[in-house]
């Protein structure tokens, strides 16, 4: 029995992958980093910035996200965010760019607890990805 | 009757019009073409939104801890219209058939007895509504700027709209825009997004067994805000499809009624060419005869 299931990423824009021999998907999910088998119970889950890791056949990409809402049903996992890039493609200005940006919200006096974590965790994977 | 060069200016004038009217429809042809593509393009996103939402609102135990921006303040005081228009004129009818449909809703409001705000996006709906209600509108976004519609707009918009809800600032919202269905027909709609109406909502024949992580209500409180921008991103798309269709059809009539205007005009010319030319002879033949 094959253990591929469908993977769709859309973007408000467009749709910005459809695959359809996806083996494993893992996924920053807003309470930890999930991983997505075929045959997954039906799940939503909305993401925090993070690496998005997909496996198929035809080797292995990684993403950033920096936020989504996650639907997996009937083996479609459907990822619905408004800003993803490929990790080997993505600029490296924007990185350090987003990066400053963030670490200057952080700084903010009035932040409540949830904001305060997504915002931290961003920086974290924002430095992760400039130091490779 | 008009001499024959000024008869021959306007033939000119005409049909310098016309070669303007010609070219705007070209480009509106053109520009059309990628708002369509576009609008399709986005269509999946918003319809996988709607569906989780659905499928949420349906998951939801108690409907008394709903977040408000699902079950609305419980009041219907204050309604607050966002009139998506456009920032460019000479598109036939789409901005004011949108205004027509607004000020329509306006009215009924306001006989009811209850509290207008009105936010206008594009700045051909603020000329057009600042007159009459002028103290009504409450603000006014314009994105003359950007020259493709993008995601980060409709999120500019939709935080204005969430912040004043949050303030308390008004119980009821509804954005007007066109829906384009083709390039003779857009279709003014009036979407009301605070609270989601049950209609988008209430879809319960086949509930689903979902697992949430978190909790419903917090997914929901973070999926709310974005379903706005989404919709409100999506009637931008729609807004800019009709647009560029009402304006090629607009250019079409317009450049077709200037050919026969030319026409006209022409014959109008030759006509009063040939009478001068007539005229000219008679009285060569009646000098001639008379000597």
């Amino acid at each position: 029995m094959s253990e591929e299931f469908k993977l769709e990423i859309v973007n408000p824009e467009k749709s910005f992958l459809s695959k359809e021999d996806v083996t494993e998907v893992l996924v920053p999910a807003y309470e930890g980093d999930m991983g997505i088998l075929k045959d997954h119970i039906s799940i939503i889950s909305f993401l925090k910035p993070g690496i998005l890791k997909v496996f198929s056949k035809s080797g292995e990409d990684k993403y950033y996200v920096e936020d989504g809402i996650i639907e997996f049903k009937d083996n479609t996992l459907s990822i619905l965010t408004s800003s993803i890039f490929n990790l080997d493609k993505i600029d490296r200005n924007y990185v350090s760019q987003s990066l400053s940006d963030t670490e200057k919200l952080l700084s903010k006096e009035d932040l409540d607890d949830q904001s305060r974590f997504l915002i931290s965790q961003k920086i974290d994977v924002l430095k992760s990805i400039s130091s490779n | 009757m008009a001499s024959l060069d000024d008869l021959k200016k306007r033939i000119l004038s005409v049909k310098s019009t016309q070669k303007i009217t010609k070219a705007m429809k070209m480009v509106a042809a053109a520009k059309l073409k990628r708002a369509q593509e576009n609008a399709e393009k986005g269509r999946p996103y918003s319809e996988k939104m709607n569906n989780i939402i659905l499928n949420l609102s349906n998951g939801i135990s108690d409907k008394e801890n709903a977040p408000k921006l699902l079950a609305g303040t419980g009041n219907d005081k204050v309604h607050l219209c966002v009139v998506l228009t456009s920032d460019r004129g000479l598109c036939g009818g789409f901005n004011s058939n949108i205004i027509k449909k607004a000020k329509a809703y306006f009215t009924k409001i306001t006989s009811e007895g209850k509290n207008l705000k009105i936010i206008t996006v594009g700045s051909k709906g603020y000329d057009q509504l600042k007159r009459q209600y002028n103290d009504k509108i409450v603000n006014k976004i314009s994105f003359k700027e950007s020259k493709n519609i993008n995601f980060f707009d409709a999120e500019k918009v939709s935080k204005i709209i969430i912040e004043s809800f949050q303030k308390n600032e008004f119980d009821v919202c509804t954005i007007f825009y066109n829906k384009f269905k083709n390039v003779i027909t857009q279709i003014p709609q009036a979407q009301q997004i605070i609270p989601l109406k049950s209609s988008e909502t209430g879809n319960k024949n086949e509930k689903d067994n979902y697992e949430f992580e978190p909790e419903e209500d917090e997914i929901l409180g973070n999926l709310l805000p974005k379903n706005i921008s989404t919709q409100i991103f999506k009637a931008m798309l729609e807004n800019s499809a009709s647009e560029q269709g009402s304006r090629m059809s607009a250019m079409d009539n317009a450049t077709r009624n200037a050919g026969e205007m030319v026409d006209k005009l022409t014959i109008q010319y030759n006509r009063s060419r040939q009478a001068a030319i007539t005229k000219e002879l008679i009285e060569i033949i009646s000098g001639a005869e008379s000597l």
